[in-house]
């Protein structure tokens, strides 16, 4: 790449990549940095006590626990929603497709006072779950649903363009040697929207770990049963323990940017793997 | 990051795999699919929507009213309207900075910057908010000079907009990168070459090629900066009738058990999140339209 150095024929380069580094810089890498420089005014010992304090430790079981049964449950739901709305015909699918990006466009607190009145002890759910011996809201499984909520959108979206470009010919070749349907879908289909699957579920499970409206009005936030990491941190700004609040967060961002460097690597294998660039 | 909020340019697919036995399932196992999907779909998206508006009206129109035209409650939509209002343009600018540098110029490191670019999108919103409040809060970084000065950002309007700009910073930039690397260059470098100055070759050439794209991010940015409520929520300090915006109102209400009012309010930014889904759509089908148009002039 760098052989071909070329005369530049259009203008701005400089202006524009200025103006983004600067609007970057200033806006997110600098008050990011912020997180850091605080928890360095830290001595270790301090740090390593509040980020594994055991009430702490029990906001990550339930943050990290949560986030990846939410995304695997999409995962496995939003493949069906996705193959359903590419592959068949039905009577109000325009609609199912336009609302399925509903919870990227549905304020997070409206979603989790919504949730919390459907789940709750004479919602409309709630009173059937009840019955039969599940309580969903103010426990760890009403975390569970506002987590599945906000995530769906993700799988759905990342499976759904693999689908629709996917070609006849080659489940029609697999038929035309004698694959059952479902040796197709095993050997065929499934390898191909596998990168894109995992982008999702990755994508689901990072935004389910920082999650906070919608999860805090059904959890119910019971110290060590129904409290959310991001949680911890607002608790601890509200007693302005700064830095405490401050060696949660870094433990979150580390963890953040681990998980996007992942995710770029799927979305690079997916690119790879159908020669779609996003 | 953003795969799964860039446009997605859909179309009948159905018919092409229903009508053959290789590509579809046996109607058991169709149904059963199809069946499985809707009610995760009606269970999970469908139910909380109506719920909001089921209870918004519970106590009748009058209740429902009441709470919208209450001082605060208006005093919410302003706050919420302003911070969309600086976040959007800002963005914009940004976005379309960032989507020409990195689009139509080659440079070192440009994958990384992407990721940079990313990241807000993977960071929690209440770190977003914390960020703001270790820089401009009273134990921070400018606190006491700001304090010197009179100058108030945490618990204030200034702090409320600039975590609303935080966290929807990637949306257009993400939506315009693919689109514009997608168009390649070709047709800005002839316009150059034809003697266009370079807000020209923007304007008459680049422009008309990501109306759409750009749209579709000022959507997404928009609804996001409505909505926001984890960032907001940090450094509001939610004081009624200066720093609250709707969602936060929305919370104030319920947690002093005032749920229909609560679900009043709600039911108005349910009814921005539908307006922004047909908008959307919309502008999807443009897209999907013009798309088209270019692909049978080019055959």
């Amino acid at each position: 790449m760098a052989a071909t150095r070329t005369f530049r024929v259009l203008p701005g380069f400089n202006l524009t990549l200025g103006y983004t580094l600067g609007y970057l810089s200033l806006l997110i890498l600098i008050p990011l940095s912020a997180v850091f420089l605080k928890t360095f005014e830290m001595d270790w010992a301090r740090f390593v006590e509040v980020v594994t304090a055991p009430q702490v430790v029990a906001t990550y079981k339930l943050s990290f626990g949560a986030s990846l049964l939410a995304a695997a449950i999409n995962a496995v739901f939003g493949l069906m929603l996705a193959w359903a709305l590419v592959r068949y015909s039905f009577p109000g699918k325009k609609i199912v497709d336009a609302l399925v990006d509903l919870p990227f466009a549905l304020p997070t607190a409206v979603a989790g006072i919504a949730l919390t009145a459907l789940y709750a002890k004479n919602g409309w759910l709630g009173q059937y779950l009840e019955e039969i011996g599940i309580k969903v809201a103010f426990t760890p499984l009403g975390v569970l649903v506002a987590l599945v909520f906000i995530g769906l959108p993700f799988v759905v979206r990342t499976v759904q363009p693999i689908l629709e470009d996917l070609d006849t010919e080659l489940e029609e070749a697999a038929a035309s040697l004698g694959a059952q349907r479902w040796q197709t879908f095993r050997h065929v289909i499934f390898p191909i929207l596998l990168p894109a699957l995992l982008t999702g579920f990755a994508l689901a499970f990072a935004r389910a770990v920082g999650e906070y409206g919608s999860v805090i009005f059904i959890a119910g936030n019971l110290p060590f049963v129904s409290e959310i990491t991001p949680l911890m941190i607002i608790t601890k700004l509200e007693q302005y323990d700064y830095q405490g609040a401050t060696a949660i967060a870094s433990v979150m961002l580390i963890f953040s940017f681990i998980l996007l460097l992942i995710i770029n690597g799927l979305q690079a294998w997916t690119a790879k793997r159908t020669g779609r660039d996003r | 990051m953003a795969g799964a909020t860039t446009m997605h340019l859909g179309g009948n697919h159905a018919a092409r795999f229903e009508n053959k036995a290789a590509t579809s399932e046996t109607p058991l196992v169709k149904w059963t699919i199809l069946a499985i999907a809707l009610t995760f779909f009606t269970v999970f998206l469908l139910m909380p929507l109506i719920a909001v508006f089921v209870e918004a009206f519970r106590k009748g129109w009058e209740t429902y009213v009441t709470a919208l035209v209450d001082p605060d409650a208006l005093s919410a939509i302003k706050l919420t309207l302003l911070a969309a209002a600086v976040s959007v343009p800002l963005n914009l600018v940004f976005g379309v900075a960032a989507a020409w540098a990195i689009a139509k110029f080659e440079f070192r490191g440009k994958q990384f910057l992407i990721t940079l670019i990313d990241l807000p999108f993977s960071v929690s919103p209440v770190i977003a908010g914390l960020v703001f409040v270790l820089i401009f809060g009273a134990q921070g970084w400018f606190g006491s000079w700001l304090i010197d000065n009179d100058i108030k950002i945490i618990f204030a309007v200034p702090g409320i907009v600039l975590a609303t700009v935080f966290v929807t910073f990637p949306f257009i930039a993400r939506e315009l990168i693919p689109l514009m690397q997608a168009q390649g260059k070709e047709e800005e470098e002839a316009a150059v070459v034809l003697g266009a100055k370079g807000w020209q070759v923007f304007w008459y050439v680049t422009l008309p090629n990501i109306k759409w794209g750009l749209m579709y991010g000022v959507i997404l940015t928009n609804a996001r900066a409505m909505g926001e409520f984890g960032a907001v929520s940090v450094v509001s300090g939610h004081i009624r009738g200066q720093t609250n915006t709707l969602p936060l109102h929305v919370e104030i209400l319920y947690n002093e058990y005032m749920f229909s009012a609560a679900f009043a309010v709600a039911s108005l930014l349910a009814l921005l999140a539908l307006v922004t889904l047909v908008i959307k759509n919309w502008v999807e089908h443009q897209a999907a339209r013009s798309y088209r148009d270019t692909q049978e002039s080019a055959s």
